[in-house]
Parts: C-alpha cells; sequence; structure tokens
C-alpha cells in the first residue's frame, strides 16, 4: 500500500515537471545559458570521472544489501552467491 | 497487486518519458553532443572483512570509432575465498573465481545517445548472460537530460558437488531518469527503476535453522525456499554542487522497496576537492539501512514452519556505515607517454555492518542466546587511468 502511494506520488511529480518542461504550463527558456556552465563541466564535477571504481562500488553493495537499482548505471546479471 | 500497479505506474512513466524524448527531438534546435573521451583503465581491487578474501583486477576500455561511435570493453575478475559467518556455521570454506565480461557499442545521432551492451558473468556454479538498451537525449537547451533503458538477464545456477542441480532464473529491468541543471552551480537528478525476478531465487547452499528438541545440539537445519518472483523498486535522488573554493559537493537519497517487504533507504555524501595541479582529494560517508524480507528469521521455532524460509543474512533487518577516502595523483605531462594525460587512483572504504536479527552461530551460547552478529570490511581500488 505504501509502494503504491509513493509510485503514484512519483509518477505525479514527473508529469508535473515534465509538463512545466514542454510548455503544457507556460514556456520556459532556459535559464543557464552554455557560457555560464564552466563550474559545472569542470571535471571534479563528474559523478562518474571514475566509472571502473564506481562498478565495482556498485558490485560491493549489491552483494552486500538487497536494495538494487537506480544507480543511474545498466544493470545485468551477476552470481552474487 | 500492490507490485503490479507498480510496474503498471513505471510503464506508464516511461511512456511519459517516450513522448519528452520524441517531442524534444522534433522540436528543439540544437548543436550537437559529443562522445566521452577515450579511455584506458585498469584496477585492483580487493575486499577484506567477515571472513571473505575477494580480489582481482578488472580493465576498462573505451575507444571512438568515428565522431558518432563508440565501443567499450569490460572485464573483472573475483578470486574468492570465503570463510563468512554463513558458511562457517553449516559448511566448509572455499575459493572459486568469477569472470565478467562486457561488450557496448554506443551510437550518438545529434543529442540522443544509444548505448547497447551484452556481458556475461561466469563462476563454476553461476553463469549470467544479460542484455543491456538505454536511450539518454539532451534536451531544453541542454539543461535537461532524460534517459531511458532496459535490461534483461538470463542465469544458470549450479551447486558444486552436485551434477544433478541445475536452476534458472531471469531478470527484468526498466529504468528512466532525469537530469537537470538547475543553476550555474547545482544540478540535480531523478532516477526510476523497476526490477522484476522470476525462477530459482534461492541461495543453493544456505540453510535456515529450527528449533529441534530431538538431537542434542537442539537447532537443526534445512534448505531455504525463497518465492519465485521478486518485484522491487527504487527511487534515486542526487545532487552535484559546485562550491566557490573549486570543490565539488555530492548527495543522493534512494528508497527501495520489493514484494518481499524489504524496505531499504541508503544516503551518501561526497566531497572533492582539488590539492594544487595534481592532487584531488575524495571523503565519503554512506548509511544504508533495510528491514527484513517476511519470511526472514535467525531461528525458526520447528521445521517447515512457513511456506517460504530464510536466514539470509542480507535478508535481515541491518544496517551498515561507509567512510570513504580517496586520492587521485594527476600524472604530469612530461612523465605521460605520448601527451597522453593519465591519473593513478588509490580508494580505501571502511564499512561496519550491524545486524538487528542476525544472531553469530559460530559463538559458545545457547541456540538463540547468540550475541548479534555484526563485521567490519575494508574495501581497497587501487586504479590507473589513460585518456587518449
Amino acid at each position: 500500500m505504501i509502494a503504491k502511494t509513493y509510485i503514484r506520488a512519483s509518477f505525479v511529480t514527473f508529469i508535473v515537471s515534465l509538463s512545466g518542461l514542454t510548455g503544457c504550463a507556460q514556456p520556459i527558456e532556459p535559464w543557464v545559458k552554455p557560457y555560464e556552465r564552466q563550474h559545472l563541466a569542470d571535471p571534479i564535477m563528474r559523478t562518474n570521472r571514475h566509472p571502473i571504481a564506481n562498478k565495482h562500488i556498485a558490485h560491493v553493495y549489491d552483494a552486500r544489501e538487497s536494495a538494487r537499482g537506480a544507480d543511474g548505471a545498466g544493470g545485468g546479471g551477476c552470481g552474487c552467491n | 497487486m500492490a507490485q503490479e500497479e507498480a510496474v503498471v505506474a513505471v510503464i506508464n512513466t516511461t511512456k511519459a518519458f517516450l513522448c519528452l524524448f520524441i517531442w524534444s527531438i522534433l522540436s528543439i534546435p540544437s548543436h550537437a553532443a559529443v562522445l566521452e573521451q577515450d579511455r584506458a583503465d585498469v584496477l585492483y581491487h580487493s575486499y577484506d572483512g567477515g571472513g571473505m578474501k575477494i580480489d582481482g583486477p578488472a580493465i576498462l576500455l573505451r575507444k571512438k570509432a568515428s565522431e558518432s561511435i563508440a565501443f567499450s570493453a569490460y572485464y573483472y575478475v573475483d578470486t574468492i575465498s570465503s570463510a563468512s559467518v554463513d558458511v562457517m556455521s553449516t559448511a566448509s570454506p572455499y575459493s572459486e573465481e568469477r569472470h565478467e565480461g562486457q561488450l557496448g557499442i554506443e551510437y550518438l545521432h545529434d543529442k540522443t545517445t544509444m548505448s547497447l551492451s551484452v556481458g556475461q558473468s561466469d563462476e563454476d556454479d553461476y553463469l549470467a548472460k544479460s542484455f543491456n538498451f538505454s536511450l539518454s537525449h539532451d534536451t531544453f537547451g541542454d539543461l535537461t537530460n532524460l534517459s531511458l533503458g532496459v535490461a534483461f538477464s538470463d542465469n544458470e545456477i549450479r551447486r558444486n558437488g552436485d551434477d544433478l542441480f541445475e536452476e534458472q532464473s531471469q531478470q527484468y529491468r526498466i529504468r528512466a531518469g532525469i537530469n537537470q541543471i538547475l543553476t550555474k552551480n547545482l544540478s540535480m537528478a531523478l532516477n526510476i527503476e523497476s526490477i522484476a525476478d522470476e525462477g530459482y531465487l534461492n541461495n543453493p547452499y544456505r540453510t535456515v535453522r529450527f528449533i529441534d528438541t530431538s538431537v542434542p545440539a537442539g537447532v537443526g537445519y534445512q534448505s531455504e525456499i525463497y518465492p519465485n518472483t521478486r518485484n522491487s523498486f527504487s527511487t534515486k535522488l542526487s545532487a552535484s554542487y559546485y562550491l566557490p573554493y573549486r570543490a565539488a559537493l555530492f548527495f543522493h537519497y534512494r528508497y527501495f522497496s520489493d514484494s518481499w517487504q524489504i524496505d531499504a533507504n541508503d544516503i551518501e555524501l561526497g566531497y572533492r576537492h582539488p590539492l594544487g595541479k595534481t592532487i584531488e582529494l575524495e571523503l565519503k560517508v554512506r548509511y544504508y539501512q533495510q528491514n527484513q524480507a517476511s519470511f526472514y528469521s535467525d531461528l525458526f521455532p520447528y521445521q517447515d514452519a512457513q511456506n517460504f524460509l530464510a536466514r539470509d543474512k542480507e535478508l535481515s533487518d541491518f544496517d551498515d556505515l561507509t567512510l570513504g577516502l580517496g586520492v587521485t595523483y594527476l600524472i604530469p605531462k612530461q612523465f605521460s607517454m605520448s601527451d597522453w594525460r593519465s591519473e593513478a587512483s588509490l580508494q580505501w572504504d571502511y564499512i561496519t555492518f550491524n545486524y538487528n536479527n542476525f544472531k553469530d552461530p559460530t559463538a559458545q551460547a545457547a541456540v538463540g542466546e547468540e550475541p548479534l552478529y555484526g563485521f567490519s570490511t575494508h574495501v581497497i581500488r587501487a586504479f590507473f587511468s589513460v585518456y587518449f
């Protein structure tokens, strides 16, 4: 039941945010211009700065914990007996 | 029933994403995106704790064939020697190797990247073959990135020492994500993923214990029995923030729930700080908590006490805390090969696990009176990266 409510809330949040982006509500212009993104483009800001290390961390947590998914990376089979 | 609705909700959300994809591709005048830089990474990893020692090498290669196509290859080895608490209570220590390989291709068209990968994980008693497809699209003046993905894996489970034992399981994944630049210094992402498993989901070696007054030890053992399906749903909210003195702050929160009645939360805070031009320091703290599966018990009252039985500590009520430290050395160009940029990194994580209803069966105490189990582990990664 909690999961159902939670899923619906997530879905509604998505739709509201998407309708804003698609212009159904009112047109919004991109507010951070390309020349203003040098901080965000700095290599130190990359969450996937070390992809091979991130794969290993994800594997360790997958094997030791029940939670899985939504880590922004592709999943697949893993023999984690 | 709730899980079926959850799957429907994920499909609806995915449809909404697909509509937005199509709309954004058709309506926005665009400047083409670019594929990531070519790179090679070689890693040594080590996990040591709780009676388990796992280590081995890994390699990741990524090479562009043109401005729109890139190939990737990943190879990973686990060499495992285990005398963990699960093993020591009812079986003998063992050692084995796991080999994992993955091949991928990425195709970039304008602002849309399509990725396809196939993979295989192989060990004596487990063979997993997987397939992954994902789409990613930049839109809204490149302030927004939308992603969608599906994955499938087919698994063959065997039991060492029992040639007649052979079971199958399948896993289906569907995921969607939105990444949004909010200010000049802040970007946030929301990812959701639904995973459905079916088939043999047990660990073929693990047993549950029950009170048995007919034997002197007072305890009997029988095989675990899991349901043949498991549906799970997770949502992750992440944020990256650029600090004014050139450092980066990372945050994520994930909520997970599944049809085995496990609810889990994890929260992580990371910090990356350059020191001069050649050193990057990383600090991390992560907390994870879950409650137990509905069919878990540390000690069942009698044999066949319920339809489904588990005493896998990963299905129990527990929490863990990770403290992490990482250092990356950006090797000056005069020491690099062919002017290629290269880096050497060392990362160390210290993880402590506290189990709230899994008792240590190796302790000298009456059945059911043992102290709660807990352990800590050191996880080390040493790797070298070259950009060419």
